[in-house]
């Protein structure tokens, strides 16, 4: 390798560092993702024109085909996508990068195999070989089942003791692949075999995951591409490579242990617990116990018109009627006439982490008024009216004093302190988890029917006329 | 056994660096905003596409004869490319709509 790549490559790894340390700042988020960017792009440029290979013109042009396709198919689906649709593409890029690394594997085994006079493969290349193998197929098929999952056209699918047949499934991946380390095998037929079950325990391994639980998993699929791109790195001894896929495989496994505390699970539990399924039959005395109390858009307006103190609570209910503008015409309308006005963010609101807050930003919602759970909760006793759009899990009182509960102990927003609570719902279907809401039910509470966007329009109009 | 520990013999000079490594990402991410839980995910996304490194050294090394070689690994670099350019694109868009609300 010339010298120049080498420092090419200690550049570009500073800037990976740098990047994902400024991306950790709201007022230098965007430079530190430039800085990444032009990193990135100079290592590439680096990789294809200062090597000491000899290379036919046909691999270059292929390279440079598949750079152009993937540039512009990259591009244009970044531009297009919606900010709803954000955790949905994260996947599918995710299970592009770990697709990528896969396939890198499994070029090497055949470069690699007839290397020397015995037709086999050094232990310590086969390792991570393998390696690239198992990690990036379970990415690849789990992030694209994560995707077909958000999307909505793929339900939890729970096979009777899923929980065994996977943890048997990716023991037998391990043993496998150390059998195969062992015998050192110049067999196609045995690493594919060993692709194929990667392949289905990615399929198998995210399936039955709950839908509350996406934001956990996503995090989880980021971190282990990065580890499966560290892990190539490791293949060619490229220290880019390495330490790029490192610093997002430990990021990937914090945001993932935030995510877990923030629904008070343990990882092992998402990942081996079932979660909505069985909710549901546990709990069958939700609906019958209260009475609910409808309300009107005009009666609401009033209650909002004359408080002082106002919180909404946000939830991807919000997003999918894409009432987020709406939301914020109210918020200022209100402001307008006094009333304080804040949002209320329950750190898994949407589908992956952070997501409501990008939602609310992109319809120009001031950061500032975004207040995080643990700063917002004991301002809910002081709250006259507490608006809550489009979410159910993140304010069922059931995680505090019901132990039965697949919720329990899941710190939720107290809602329920408030003197008033307005909830917006499409219908009294249960949330994204499955479980019932005794919050409905609760005296202060009243239910506004309706569309998102069609009931916040209405909201808005009426306290125009006030 | 043995494999392993010719696997680390081979390797020692990477292991520190990876162990390292993960220490700094680690401390890097470790009290960020959940505000900017989104966008560093897709940009931590875009880098994990750093794997297009080693695509194109396949594609570099593939003899042109061997058209399966070469067919998977045009794949690979199609998709690692679109992991990155699409991961940066789309952080780029995302902070954008933090920006412009001062």
């Amino acid at each position: 390798m010339s010298i120049i790549l080498s420092i090419i490559y200690l550049i570009a790894t500073v800037t990976f560092v740098f990047g994902l340390k400024m991306l950790g700042h709201p007022q230098t988020a965007k430079k530190g993702n430039f800085i990444a960017a032009v990193g990135m792009i100079l290592a590439i440029i680096g990789t294809l024109f200062l090597h000491d290979f000899e290379v036919s013109i046909t691999n270059y042009i292929l390279i440079g085909a598949a750079l152009l396709v993937g540039t512009i198919l990259g591009w244009v689906i970044a531009v297009k996508v919606k900010m709803t649709k954000m955790p949905e593409m994260v996947s599918l890029f995710n299970g592009f990068g770990g697709g990528s690394a896969l396939l890198i594997g499994l070029i090497e085994f055949g470069n690699n195999v007839g290397v020397d006079e015995s037709m086999k493969v050094s232990s310590s290349i086969m390792i991570t070989i393998l390696a690239a193998i198992i990690i990036g197929s379970i990415t690849f098929t789990g992030s694209l089942i994560a995707w077909a999952k958000l999307d909505g056209s793929l339900k939890d699918i729970r096979l009777p003791k899923y929980n065994l047949i996977n943890n048997l499934i990716f023991l037998g991946l391990v043993i496998f692949g150390a059998y195969i380390v062992m015998q050192g095998t110049d067999s196609f037929a045995l690493v594919y075999l060993l692709l194929f079950a990667s392949l289905v325990y990615g399929v198998l391994f995210v399936i039955p995951i709950g839908g509350a639980d996406m934001p956990v998993v996503i995090s989880l699929l980021n971190s282990l591409t990065g580890i499966a791109a560290a892990i190539t790195g490791i293949l060619y001894g490229n220290m880019v490579m390495l330490v790029g896929g490192i610093l997002v495989g430990s990021a990937g496994l914090i945001l993932t242990f935030v995510m877990c505390n923030a629904m008070n699970r343990s990882l092992s539990n998402v990942i081996f617990g079932a979660f909505g399924g069985d909710a549901v039959t546990a709990l069958p005395t939700g609906k019958t116990g209260g009475v609910i109390k409808k309300t009107t858009a005009s009666d609401s307006a009033i209650l909002l018109n004359y408080a002082s103190k106002v919180v909404i609570v946000p939830g991807y209910g919000l997003a999918v009627a894409q009432a987020q503008h709406v939301i914020h015409e109210l918020e200022l309308l209100l402001n307008k006439k006094g009333v304080d006005v804040s949002y209320a963010i329950h750190p898994v609101a949407g589908r992956m982490p952070g997501h409501m807050n990008v939602l609310l930003a992109e319809s120009n919602v001031d950061y500032g008024k975004l207040i995080e759970m643990d700063d917002i909760n004991p301002q809910f006793p002081n709250t006259d009216v507490v608006l809550v759009v489009g979410a159910n899990d993140v304010v069922n009182p059931a995680a505090h004093n019901d132990p039965s509960s697949p919720i329990y102990g899941m710190p939720i927003l107290d809602v329920e302190n408030a003197k008033h609570i307005i909830v917006n719902k499409r219908s009294m279907n249960a949330g994204y988890a499955g479980i019932e809401n005794e919050l409905f039910f609760n005296q202060k509470t009243s239910m506004l029917f309706g569309d998102a966007k069609s009931a916040l329009t209405e909201l808005v109009s009426e306290l125009k006329n006030m | 056994m043995d494999y392993l520990i010719e696997f680390f013999k081979e390797n020692l000079e990477l292991i520190y660096i990876l162990i390292l490594a993960i220490f700094i990402g680690v401390e890097l991410i470790k009290n960020v905003p959940s505000v900017l839980h989104t966008p560093l995910m897709s940009g931590a996304n875009a880098l994990s596409g750093v794997v297009i490194i080693g695509a194109i050294l396949v594609m570099l090394q593939t003899n042109p004869e061997n058209y399966l070689a070469l067919v998977l690994g045009f794949i690979a670099v199609v998709l690692g490319i679109i992991n990155v350019i699409g991961g940066f694109v789309v952080t780029d868009r995302m902070l954008q709509m933090f920006k412009k609300k001062k």
